[in-house]
C-alpha cells in the first residue's frame, strides 16, 4: 500500500517524466509517444518505489531485473533511466542521432540500466523467464519484472514463454501487460482478437490481476499481491490509455509514433503539467 | 580464440560412438567440473543426447517442450545471470525456426550460450527435408559474434564442446545424428577454435572440408595419391572465424581448391573459402561440393553423401576435373617453381 506522501511523489514523478518525454521527442524528431505514455505509471511505480536497484551500480548482482518486452517504449524507459541517474540525462539530447547510444529500441550494451535489448516483439517474456530461472538456479532472491504490450501478445512466442513461466511456477517473475487496446494498424480486437484476454492467461496457468494501469494505488496493490504469491506467476493486465495525459494523443493510433513541432509540444507540455 | 586446454578425458571406445553420444558424455563431464552449466532441450533430450546430462544433473536441466524460439530466449535470460546455458535441438530448428531469437537474444546481446545442433546436414536422411538442415552454416555465419563449428568426428566433437566453454560468447556446433566413422584415431591432436587441421599433406590440390565429409575427403586424397596426384586435406572444423592463413597457404601452394560440406554450396564453407580467395587477388581453380541449391531426397545418409558427390567417389571425380585446369606462366605463383 502507498501512503499519501508516496502516492503524491509517484504522481509528481509521472508528471515530470511525461514532460521530459515530450521534450526528448521534440528534440529527436519523433518517438513512440503513445505507448511510452500508456506504460508510464507502471514503470514509475517499479523504479521509484518497488525495485531494488542502484543507478550508480547498474550491474549490482542482487538487483531486481526489468525487461521492457514492448521495446518501442524505449524512449520512455530511457527518459526514466536518465532521471534516475543511470547516466547524464543531457545525453538524451542525442536520442535517435547517428552514433548515439539511444535509438527507438534500447541496447543493453550501450545504455546503463537496461537488462535486455528488446524491440523485436515477443522476445522479452522468454528472456524474463530465463532471468527468473537463473535467479532460482543460483538461489538468489531478486525479482524479475517484465512489461508486455497487448499487441505484442499476438506473437506466438509470448505463449510459449507463458507456458514455461507457469510450468516452472516462476513466482519470482511478475508480468505487466500494457493493455492500451491499440497496435499500429488499429484496435487490437479488429487487427487480431485478443479477448477473452484474461481468460487466456488464466488458462495458461497464471494468476491474473486486472487493474487501472494509471492508478498508483492499484498498481501498488498488484505488485504487492504478486510478490506475496507462492503458487503461480502473476500477470497484471493494466488497462491503460495510449497517449495518456495528452488529449490529442489519447486513443489515437496516429500517435503510436510521432514528432512534435513548437505548437504541439507546447500544448502537450501544458496538458501534462496540469496532470 | 580460446584453446582447448586441460583435456584429460578419454573414452576407450570413442571411435565406435556417434558424435552425439560423445557430446553427451563430454557435456556431462563438464557439468561435474563447472556448476554454471545449465542444459536445455525442447522435448529432444534423448535424441540429442543432452539427456545424459539430465540423468546426472536433473536439477540443472530444463525441458522447454516443443518450443525452440522460447528456449533460445530463455537461454539468453539465464546467461544474463552469469550461468552458461548449453541448448540442444535439431539443427534445422535451432538455426531456422529460432533464427531471429539466436540473432537478437544471443548474438546481438553477446550472451554466453552454446548451441549444440544435432541431426545437421542430411544426417537424419530418412526423415526427409523437413528434418535435414543444409542452411545452418550460412545463417549462423551471418550473425555477428557467433562462432560456428562443424566437427568431423566424435573426437573433434569432444574437443569442440570443451573448447567452446572457454570462449565467452555465443557458439554454434553442428553435429550429425548417427554413427559417423572417425577421422582421428584418438584425442591426441591439437585442437584450437579457428585453426584448420592439415590431415593429409599435398601440393597439387587442396580439399577443404568440414563436418562429416572430412573423412571422405581423406579417402579421396589417399586414392588420388595412387593416381599420382598429391592432395592436401584441410579439416576446416571452424567455419567462423575461418582460418584465412591455411586457405591462403593452400592457394599459393596448390592453386587448386575444392570445398566439401554437407550443406548448400551457397553461404556455407564454400562461400567462406571463396571470399578469402577472392579478397587475396589470386585466382585459382575452385569447385564447391555440396547441395547445389536444391533440397536433398530421402535416403540413408551414406547413400545421400554418394548421390550428391560428397563421398570419396564424388570428390575424386572433381579432383580429376580440377587437375585438368591449366594455368598460364606467372612468376607470382609458388607452384611454378
Amino acid at each position: 500500500m502507498l501512503d499519501a506522501k508516496e502516492k503524491a511523489m509517484l504522481q509528481e514523478k509521472a508528471k515530470e517524466l511525461r514532460e521530459k518525454l515530450i521534450q526528448v521527442t521534440y528534440n529527436c524528431g519523433g518517438s513512440h509517444l503513445g505507448g511510452a505514455l500508456s506504460q508510464m505509471e507502471i514503470l514509475v511505480a517499479l523504479y521509484y518505489k518497488y525495485m531494488n536497484i542502484d543507478p550508480k551500480n547498474p550491474e549490482m548482482v542482487d538487483r531486481d531485473r526489468f525487461v521492457l518486452s514492448k521495446g518501442h517504449g524505449g524512449v520512455g524507459h530511457a527518459t526514466l533511466l536518465g532521471d534516475k541517474g543511470y547516466f547524464d540525462p543531457e545525453l538524451l539530447n542525442e536520442f535517435n542521432k547517428t552514433g548515439s547510444p539511444f535509438g527507438m529500441h534500447l541496447d543493453k550494451n550501450k545504455v546503463p540500466g537496461v537488462d535486455a535489448s528488446t524491440g523485436s516483439l515477443g522476445h522479452g517474456l522468454s528472456i524474463a523467464v530465463g532471468m527468473a530461472m537463473g535467479a532460482r538456479f543460483k538461489g538468489e532472491k531478486w525479482h524479475t519484472y517484465c512489461v508486455l504490450g497487448d499487441g505484442e501478445c499476438h506473437e506466438g512466442s509470448i505463449w510459449e514463454a507463458a507456458m514455461a513461466g507457469a510450468h516452472y511456477k516462476l513466482t519470482n517473475l511478475t508480468v505487466f501487460v500494457d493493455r492500451n487496446w491499440l497496435s499500429l494498424d488499429g484496435n487490437t480486437e479488429d487487427v487480431m482478437k485478443l479477448e477473452p484476454f484474461a481468460d487466456k492467461w488464466t488458462s495458461f496457468g497464471w494468476r491474473v490481476i486486472t487493474i487501472d494501469g494509471h492508478d498508483f494505488d492499484k498498481i501498488a496493490e498488484a505488485i504487492e499481491a504478486a510478490k506475496a504469491e507462492t503458487e503461480k506467476p502473476v500477470v497484471v493486465i493494466a488497462e491503460t490509455v495510449k497517449g495518456k495525459g495528452v488529449s490529442f494523443m489519447e486513443g489515437e493510433i496516429g500517435w503510436h509514433y510521432g514528432g512534435l513541432d513548437d505548437q504541439t509540444r507546447d500544448k502537450a507540455l501544458e496538458e501534462v503539467r496540469k496532470g | 580464440m580460446a584453446k582447448a586446454t586441460g583435456l584429460t578425458w578419454t573414452v576407450a571406445d570413442a571411435d565406435s560412438m556417434s558424435q552425439a553420444e560423445i557430446y553427451g558424455e563430454v557435456l556431462t563431464q563438464l557439468g561435474g567440473e563447472n556448476e554454471k552449466i545449465i542444459a536445455m532441450s525442447t522435448d529432444l533430450a534423448k535424441s540429442t543426447k543432452i539427456g545424459m546430462f539430465e540423468k546426472k544433473y536433473p536439477e540443472r536441466f530444463i525441458n522447454l517442450g516443443i518450443a525452440e524460439a522460447n528456449m533460445i530466449g530463455v537461454a539468453s535470460g539465464i546467461a544474463a545471470t552469469g550461468l552458461i546455458p548449453v541448448v540442444s535441438t535439431f539443427a534445422v530448428f535451432a538455426s531456422l525456426r529460432a533464427a531471429e531469437f539466436v540473432r537478437t537474444d544471443l548474438c546481438y546481446q553477446n550472451r554466453n550460450v552454446k548451441i549444440i545442433a544435432t541431426h545437421s546436414g542430411t544426417s537424419f536422411g530418412q526423415a526427409g527435408t523437413t528434418h535435414h538442415c543444409t542452411e545452418d552454416l550460412a545463417v549462423m555465419r551471418s550473425f555477428a559474434n557467433m562462432v560456428v563449428i562443424a566437427p568431423a568426428d566424435s573426437f573433434e566433437t569432444a574437443h569442440a564442446v570443451r573448447a567452446v566453454m572457454e570462449h565467452d560468447g555465443p557458439c554454434y556446433i553442428r553435429i550429425g545424428r548417427g554413427f559417423e566413422p572417425p577421422v582421428h584415431k584418438s584425442l591426441e591432436f591439437d585442437y584450437e577454435i579457428g585453426k584448420a587441421i592439415e590431415l593429409v599433406e599435398g601440393n597439387d590440390l587442396t580439399i577443404i572440408a568440414t563436418g562429416v565429409p572430412v573423412l571422405h575427403a581423406v579417402e579421396a586424397a589417399n586414392r588420388a595419391k595412387d593416381q599420382g596426384i598429391s592432395v592436401r586435406v584441410l579439416d576446416m572444423h571452424t567455419v567462423k572465424p575461418i582460418d584465412r592463413e591455411a586457405i591462403l597457404n593452400a592457394l599459393l601452394d596448390t592453386r587448386r581448391i575444392i570445398t566439401v560440406e554437407d550443406h548448400n554450396i551457397i553461404g556455407g564453407l564454400g562461400s567462406a573459402v571463396s571470399e578469402v580467395i577472392a579478397e587475396s587477388g589470386k585466382a585459382c581453380a575452385f569447385r564447391r561440393i555440396g547441395f547445389k541449391d536444391e533440397y536433398s531426397i530421402v535416403g540413408y545418409p551414406e547413400d545421400l553423401l554418394h548421390r550428391y558427390g560428397m563421398d570419396a567417389d564424388g570428390i575424386l571425380d572433381v579432383i580429376q576435373e580440377v587437375m585438368k585446369a591449366e594455368f598460364e606462366e606467372d612468376e607470382d605463383w609458388e607452384d611454378e617453381d
